[in-house]
């Protein structure tokens, strides 16, 4: 069976006036099914770019990346927009929810773009917040919601279409640090049920709650291996004084 | 993602801003309802100016003897003998005579009175019925009697209905009438279709010193031999004046025709000027949409990430154009038919012609087909802008 995420290769490049900026830069990895792993790095490691990639929201400029076997870098926009509805469940950092729709209709859109039907939307949308614990809040907009609540109903949607990856983008990056690990907690609980979850964050107290980090410097892979590895927390800087 | 769906989000996004929407919709509202106003004052004109043609029969054709410059004249027997030659397409003529001089009825004196002498076959031309009395006879012109035909108006207002063996004075001239004709209109009144006299055009004639007579009113066949008998009585007094300047021939058909034509053209030259203001519309609708988009940015972006694919964006923002614009049409139409009934009050009271401005079914098919145009047409950039937003610059968006 091949492997759910596999880069081989992969480079991104932006062209900014005369510079080139190597976002990714010849990135190999493979990530398998029921895996909990960090991608780590300082801001300008390139692990936004690493993310929108494996989020299908951007494509590598050289290399190929494989999603379930399938190289997605030949996909047209309408298959990939699929493939985001089908296979992946986003969680930002600022929850990105639809400030003027109800909770209930926030977590029922990606299934409206799956063509379920109202009722069965309805339904699901329900149960997805019922198990967050927000059955109480399901016809309150966003705003009259705590930071915490708002991440757990980011995190109802992203699960809502039962997706087999979950892709967090700093989702702790805005809360205090008792609901950032709540989260984290329901992102374990989501791993332990099967799902795929990755974490992106620049925070090494956040990484070490996943079971693999792999660290990114200057568009490089500078580790990948368990998280709980003496090499696991240290820069390449470190690594090469202590050699 | 159904129609449905996409019709809901569609009027969820308008709901959330009623007044922008209103404001954006007041292009369309105001356009729709001038084109149906306008094309519903050319419609009420037309059938005003159709009716008026009516009652004076589309299948008339007046002739008018110039006889400029010539020693030549025509005679009654030569114009007959046209009208005989020609019995294919002409069905009928009398000559018309009309008479100065104001009518008296004992010591009322009416102004308005039309008084017109005419042939025996006169009423049946105008399709007249009587409801008193009897018709001239072609005794009563061979031997120019001195008596007459009234309209309702007279015998109702006057001789409280019992007019026949009474008489009246034209000038100073005593006329017994004999014959009443059936009430025309819906509305008697001084001046109107229902005020007039029919004498022998001998007796007129006499009376009021016409030597040759000049003026004669044809009738074709039916309103489609017209143009036929037109070209026949034009030939048959060429023949006799060797001059087409010597008389003129005018078919109310041809000038009905004629009206029409010159109201259409001026109805579609407003209508388009009308037009103008729904494209302006449209603008306004195009304008607001591209500020909607960019306000959206960060919500386009959070959908394409949760799986909208472009199509779904695109007919997202389209449908809501679309809808916005379709919104506008319906109160422009509502609108423009209440503008229809003041300007029909209007045009009652001011002009005293009865006068009705009536919307018409294509020009409100037309303005909701437009409309729904606009918004698609106008629409259809804003939503290309969106739909192409590429989603990770659109989620960084603040």
């Amino acid at each position: 069976m091949a492997p759910l995420i596999e880069f081989r290769d992969v480079c991104k490049y932006y062209v900014m006036g005369d510079n080139t900026v190597k976002a990714n830069d010849h990135i190999s990895m493979t990530i398998d099914r029921g895996e909990f792993v960090a991608i780590v790095g300082q801001s300008g490691s390139g692990k936004s770019t690493c993310m929108n990639i494996i989020g299908c929201l951007d494509v590598p400029t050289s290399g190929s990346y494989l999603l379930d076997g399938t190289d997605v870098g030949s996909l047209s926009k309408p298959r990939l927009a699929e493939i985001r509805n089908k296979m992946l469940g986003f969680v930002f950092q600022q929850y990105n929810l639809l400030p003027k729709y109800n909770l209930i209709e926030n977590v029922e859109v990606p299934l409206m773009y799956a063509g379920v039907p109202r009722g069965e939307r309805r339904r699901r949308a329900m149960e997805a917040l019922t198990e967050l614990g927000l059955a109480e809040h399901v016809k309150h907009r966003p705003n009259e919601l705590s930071g915490g609540q708002q991440q757990r109903v980011s995190i109802a949607r992203a699960m809502v279409g039962k997706p087999p990856i979950l892709l967090a983008d700093e989702p702790t990056g805005a809360l205090d640090s008792r609901t950032g690990r709540e989260v984290l907690r329901l992102l374990k609980e989501l791993n332990a049920a099967g799902k795929t979850v990755i974490l992106i964050t620049h925070d090494n107290s956040i990484a070490v709650q996943a079971k693999r980090i792999i660290r990114l410097e200057d568009g490089q892979v500078t580790y990948d291996g368990p998280a709980d590895h003496p090499d696991a927390m240290k820069t390449r800087e470190q690594k090469e004084a202590v050699s | 993602m159904n129609f449905f769906d996409t019709a809901r989000l569609a009027l969820g996004n308008i709901m959330t801003s009623k007044m922008r929407t209103f404001l954006t919709m007041l292009g369309i509202i105001i356009g729709v309802s001038a084109v149906i106003l306008i094309v519903g004052l050319g419609n009420g004109m037309q059938i005003y100016m159709e009716r008026s043609f009516e009652t004076l029969g589309t299948n008339t054709i007046q002739v008018m003897i110039l006889g400029r410059g010539s020693s030549r004249s025509i005679s009654v027997d030569q114009i007959y003998r046209i009208a005989d030659e020609n019995s294919d397409c002409i069905e009928n003529v009398s000559p018309t005579v009309s008479m100065a001089g104001t009518v008296k009825i004992g010591t009322e004196t009416l102004n308005s009175t039309s008084v017109s002498g005419v042939s025996e076959d006169y009423m049946e031309m105008k399709t007249y019925q009587l409801s008193a009395g009897r018709d001239l006879r072609y005794m009563d012109i061979k031997d120019r009697k001195a008596v007459c035909i009234i309209g309702s108006y007279i015998d109702k207002e006057y001789f409280n209905g019992s007019s026949v063996g009474k008489t009246l004075k034209v000038g100073s001239r005593k006329l017994t009438i004999i014959g009443v004709a059936e009430q025309q209109e819906d509305e008697m009144r001084s001046g109107g279709t229902d005020d007039f006299i029919y004498l022998p055009y001998t007796t007129a004639a006499r009376y009021s010193n016409t030597g040759n007579i000049r003026s004669y009113m044809f009738t074709a066949m039916d309103k489609d031999s017209s143009d036929r008998a037109v070209k026949a009585i034009e030939n048959g007094l060429f023949k006799v004046f060797e001059d087409d300047r010597s008389y003129t021939v005018i078919s109310m058909a041809q000038l009905l025709d004629t009206f029409t034509t010159m109201l259409n053209v001026m109805i579609t030259i407003l209508a388009i000027i009308a037009g103008i203001s729904l494209v302006v519309g449209g603008i306004g609708i195009m304008n607001i949409m591209l500020v909607s988009v960019t306000e959206r940015t960060r919500e386009i972006g959070i959908r394409k990430a949760l799986g909208a694919k472009e199509s779904v964006i695109m007919s997202q923002f389209v449908t809501e154009a679309a809808v916005t614009s379709v919104l506008g049409g319906s109160v422009g139409i509502l609108f423009g038919i209440a503008l229809c009934r003041i300007a029909t009050v209007i045009v009652t009271a001011l002009l005293d012609v009865d006068m009705q401005v009536v919307p018409s079914a294509g020009s409100i098919a037309m303005a909701v087909g437009v409309s729904a145009g606009i918004g698609i047409l106008f629409g259809w950039l804003p939503a290309r802008k969106a739909a192409n937003l590429n989603p990770i610059d659109a989620l960084r968006y603040e």
